[in-house]
């Protein structure tokens, strides 16, 4: 194979698999984020198969019968225990918005008091909808 | 005139390879452009399963006939198999937690029945027949409201 084309097979891959992080990142559900997993195995996947036919390395294909195998996986087990998830609540939060959660729950602590279990107050507001 | 084989296969693997690499970026581009749950689905199966077929055609192509050529195959069956669950489940998943955009749907066949078998009257349900009586001819059409059993 001609050097052209193994560089733009793994610029095609490579700008595949980004995109499908970047989906990741942004979630808005656990769903979204397993579905682009799925897309970076089918990549990883095309990717080992690249280079294999690239060096012509014949030991690269149990590798990929592996993955093939294994990757949904992940797939079935998230959407087993999906749930319903409040407006927002699957956002990856900034350093800031977790700063200000903090602050916020240890307030709420001395407010009510040394006596009341943090474990508890701070699951009251999460449970939202998760059936 | 002699054609060389082996470039033949090369030029054919490498067109290959490229409509296999050519897809995987069309679902990234999909699944971070379309805007909902089934769309985003609907991108990632075609790395999956096109994708995935044109690659190891072009893999099997470059590395010629032998026991590997047999795993290659082997790598398309087991994903033609797992990819299906993978999708039902999350699309159940997605269906049941609300994940899916109604106002996108051109056909909604599964809230129409269920909307039906909501509403379907209990004594709809056939009383048991007893033995010596005349039975439902065998194949007869269930009638209207009626939920057809698959015993």
């Amino acid at each position: 194979m001609s050097g052209w084309v193994v560089i733009l097979c793994g610029a095609l891959l490579a700008v595949g698999c980004l995109l499908a992080v970047v989906r990741i990142e942004k979630g808005p559900s656990m769903l979204d984020r397993t579905i682009a997993l799925d897309i970076v195995v089918a990549t990883m996947i095309s990717a080992g198969a690249l280079y294999a036919a690239v060096q012509k390395r014949a030991d690269i294909v149990p590798i990929l019968v592996a993955l093939a195998l294994v990757g949904f996986v992940a797939s079935v087990t998230i959407a087993r225990f999906a749930a319903v998830e409040p407006e927002g609540e699957g956002r990856v939060r900034t350093r800031e918005e977790i700063a200000a959660e903090e602050a916020e729950r240890l307030r709420r602590e001395s407010a009510a008091g040394p006596s009341s279990d943090p474990e508890d107050q701070d699951g009251a507001d999460r449970q939202g909808g998760a059936r | 005139m002699s054609i060389e084989w082996t470039t033949v296969a090369d030029v054919i693997a490498s067109v290959c390879m490229i409509g296999g690499a050519f897809l995987a970026f069309a679902a990234g581009v999909g699944v971070l452009r379309f805007p909902d749950l089934l769309s985003r689905m609907h991108a990632g199966t075609k790395p999956q399963v096109l994708g995935l077929v044109l690659v190891m055609i072009g893999l099997g192509l470059r590395i010629g006939p032998g026991p590997e050529a047999g795993a290659l195959v082997l790598v398309v069956l087991f994903q033609l198999i797992t990819a299906p669950v993978a999708a039902h489940m999350v699309g159940r998943a997605g269906y049941r937690t609300g994940k899916v955009r109604k106002d996108l749907l051109v056909v909604d066949e599964l809230t129409i029945d269920q909307a039906r078998a909501d509403s379907a009257e209990p004594q709809n349900v056939a009383p048991p027949v007893p033995d010596n009586e005349q039975r439902p001819e065998p194949g007869a059409r269930p009638g209207p409201g009626e939920k057809p059993d698959f015993d």
